[in-house]
């Protein structure tokens, strides 16, 4: 078994391609360039087409065509140059057209963004969140999973850590194939037929079969494939020693690898301390939290590199069962790339220590 | 409007078709698959769409092509054309066919699109489309104005050109310039073809077809984007009768905006 | 008057048609016409046909809303006030 050092944007594209993703459309962005420049090496050995769009609005344009003409397709940037594709995204859903949609973001202040989406009306987004490279192999395919069953664009969450860690990486084998073109694509042989396909985000309603476009049934279609959507993809999360915790804290992505440190330290010292990592953003992990507090905690703290988001749906899973705290105050990154000095390990079991001596069993 | 028949003229039956006769024209072409519809009367897209569909059919490309819709007023053939469809977003056409293009190059991809949506909304995205040489058609169809949303400026409005935001005519010291977008991208070095067709008499339409065959040929030749820009009539964008907007198109639009062939890779 | 050539003919459909007068300036031997009246189930006045019809299509070509078939007689028709068709 050999094994290389690899930078994790590079593991990151390598997840890509193996997924079966064949076009791959972006614009340069800290930290997020890194995978477009891999992702231009990786795919054309593969028969694969990487773009160097103009802009952000161009790339997820050019992945609505691919995806569309049956490619496993994706785009990505950072925060910013993702709510440039909002709408596209957010239309995406409508029209049926799935794709990956990578965040390499900076920091955690995206999470809403991400859960939540950034553009119009009544849609979501499948959110995945690695916590490291090892683990966006397994992610990355299951991405565009989802994207093609669900055809709806699929949110992978990365950060700068995973993008210039390097980790040793087990050469990986062959490339498998990607999947074939599904079948609602189009190629455009069913020109000429009589019976021409549509892809569009106001419906598949075609004027020969005597009606015309019928957003009311389109968008009632949409919700009821967004309902089956949420209840066909079953949340996930990592849980660390939850079963007696009476500090539980919930961190997804890096931060958490911070959060896993800090329960084996304060296990240690002979701290009840546990840790839920949300592995889907969304649908967001709820029985999990709620089983972890309801366990044995005094209190559930979310520890986020952004100013508190996660925290809503934490409270949305707890509702008010238990005292919920934010842990933000030293994660708000001071680099505004999601790499603040301040961000240790030691750092946080400080606070978490705090947290153990008002709400924990020796609570004064 | 057109002065009243003559009284008296004879008006002979037009509701049987004869059999000792051969025939020239059907009412809908081939690859249009209903011709009702609801634009405007007097408008002059379906008949450029028509010579985009006659186009195709003589070039035999109905089963090996893709269209690619903007948003506007052509949005409603999106649904009604027997070649595959790809809606895509206002502005973002010639990116998805970019898209459908570089995975699909066999196929002749197209964009129909109206100067709002490929001039106004998504004019980064024809420049590059073209400066990066995608091997797509590009047609747009320009009539000057937002005709959607009920004749608003864009920015091929001509100078004097009434709209809804230049109700006194446009004029550059309040609207700015319009841009000549065909001039535009005859300069751009990833261009096949690029030429200007109109469709306000039957000579300009069969014009205007001849440079759409041309175009989907420089296509079909790799020879990179090819663009007809098509002017199109709009009397209700225009605020005039439905039979002055022919003459108002060669006088206030085509005066801007010329009729011809801008440049051509094909030999 | 003399007999008049008639080469070719249309089909028009009637309830198609918005009444635009595209036809009318586009058809070069001048024998299209719009009802003063008439008007189709939409509420449009519509083409009508007279004598003369060369069968150039011009009228297909410009119409907005496809409402012409053309056709072209085997053999150019002659046509009289009194007579009608010969």
């Amino acid at each position: 078994m050999t094994t290389r050092l690899v930078e994790g944007s590079e593991v990151v594209a390598d997840a890509m391609v193996r997924a079966g993703c064949r076009f791959f459309a972006g614009y340069p962005m800290t930290p997020f360039t890194e995978v477009l420049e891999h992702m231009a090496t990786a795919l054309p050995p593969v028969g694969g087409v990487c773009v160097n769009a103009e802009s952000e609005l161009e790339a997820v344009g050019m992945v609505w065509g691919a995806a569309a003409a049956g490619t496993r397709a994706a785009t990505g940037s950072t925060g910013q140059g993702l709510s440039l594709m909002q709408e596209s995204i957010a239309e995406a859903s409508l029209a049926g057209i799935g794709f990956v949609v990578l965040n390499m973001a900076r920091g955690q202040g995206d999470y809403f963004q991400a859960t939540r989406g950034g553009g119009h009306g009544d849609y979501r987004t499948p959110v995945l969140a690695p916590s490291g490279p090892v683990e966006v192999a397994e992610l990355m395919a299951e991405a565009f999973e989802l994207a093609d069953r669900w055809r709806n664009p699929v949110v992978v969450v990365g950060d700068y850590y995973m993008a210039h860690t390097w980790v040793d990486i087990e050469t990986p084998g062959e490339v498998p194939e990607p999947p074939p073109a599904p079948e609602w694509s189009l190629d455009g042989h069913s020109g000429g037929s009589g019976a021409a396909k549509l892809v569009s985000p106001l419906g598949t309603a075609k004027r020969r079969d005597g009606v015309g476009y019928d957003l009311a049934a389109h968008y009632e279609g949409c919700a009821q494939r967004r309902r089956e959507m949420t209840a066909g993809i079953t949340p996930r999360a990592e849980l660390v020693e939850t079963d007696d915790a009476e500090v539980v804290l919930v961190a997804y992505g890096t931060m958490a690898r911070y959060a896993d440190a800090a329960v084996s330290a304060l296990r240690s010292e002979g701290h009840r301390v546990g840790l839920v990592r949300p592995i889907t953003l969304w649908p967001f992990p709820e029985a999990q939290v709620k089983a972890a507090a309801d366990g044995s905690a005094g209190v559930v703290a979310v520890y986020e590199n952004n100013a508190g988001q996660m925290i809503d749906d934490v409270r949305l899973s707890l509702l008010g069962s238990s005292p919920v705290v934010g842990l933000n105050s030293f994660a708000t990154d001071s680099s505004a790339f999601g790499i603040a000095p301040d961000v240790t390990v030691e750092n946080l079991t400080a606070s978490v220590r705090e947290l153990l001596s008002e709400f924990g069993q020796d609570a004064t | 409007m057109t002065e009243r028949r003559p009284d008296g003229l004879t008006v002979l039956p037009s509701d049987v078709a004869p059999t000792d006769a051969i025939q020239v024209a059907d009412f809908t072409p081939d690859l249009v698959d209903v011709g009702e519809h609801h634009l405007c009367p007097g408008c002059g897209e379906p008949i450029a769409i028509r010579a985009v569909m006659d186009g195709i059919s003589l070039l035999g490309l109905a089963d090996k092509c893709m269209a690619v819709f903007g948003i506007g007023c052509s949005t409603a053939f999106s649904n009604n054309l027997d070649v595959e469809v790809l809606q895509a977003l206002h502005g973002r056409a010639p990116s998805v066919a970019t898209g459908v293009i570089r995975m699909r190059p066999e196929l002749a991809v197209f964009t129909i699109q109206g100067d709002g949506d490929m001039a106004n909304e998504g004019l980064q995205e024809v420049l590059h489309a073209a400066a990066r040489g995608e091997n797509i058609v590009c047609i747009m169809l320009n009539n000057g104005v937002f005709g959607e949303t009920g004749g608003h400026l864009t920015v091929t409005t001509t100078i004097g050109q009434r709209t809804k935001n230049t109700i006194e005519g446009r004029n550059a010291a309040e609207h700015g310039h319009p841009m000549r977008i065909a001039e535009m991208l005859a300069q751009i070095d990833g261009v096949g073809y690029v030429a200007r067709g109109a469709v306000n008499d039957a000579g300009n339409v069969a014009r205007t077809k001849r440079m759409i065959v041309d175009a989907f040929t420089a296509q079909q030749q790799q020879l990179g984007l090819s663009f007809v820009e098509i002017l199109t009539m709009c009397p209700t964008g225009w605020f005039i009768p439905t039979d002055e907007a022919p003459a108002y198109l060669a006088e206030t639009i085509a005066g801007t905006h010329a009729v011809g062939v801008l440049r051509s890779e094909l030999t | 008057m003399t007999d008049q050539t008639v080469r070719g003919t249309v089909v028009i459909d009637v309830e198609a048609c918005k009444g635009c007068d595209l036809c009318i300036d586009a058809c070069k031997p001048g024998v299209l016409s719009m009802t003063t009246d008439e008007t189709n189930t939409r509420g449009y006045r519509f083409a009508e046909l007279s004598v003369g019809c060369t069968g150039c299509r011009a009228c297909a070509d410009v119409c907005p809303d496809f409402c012409f078939q053309v056709f072209r007689f085997h053999e150019p028709k002659s046509w009289s006030p009194e007579g009608g068709f010969s």
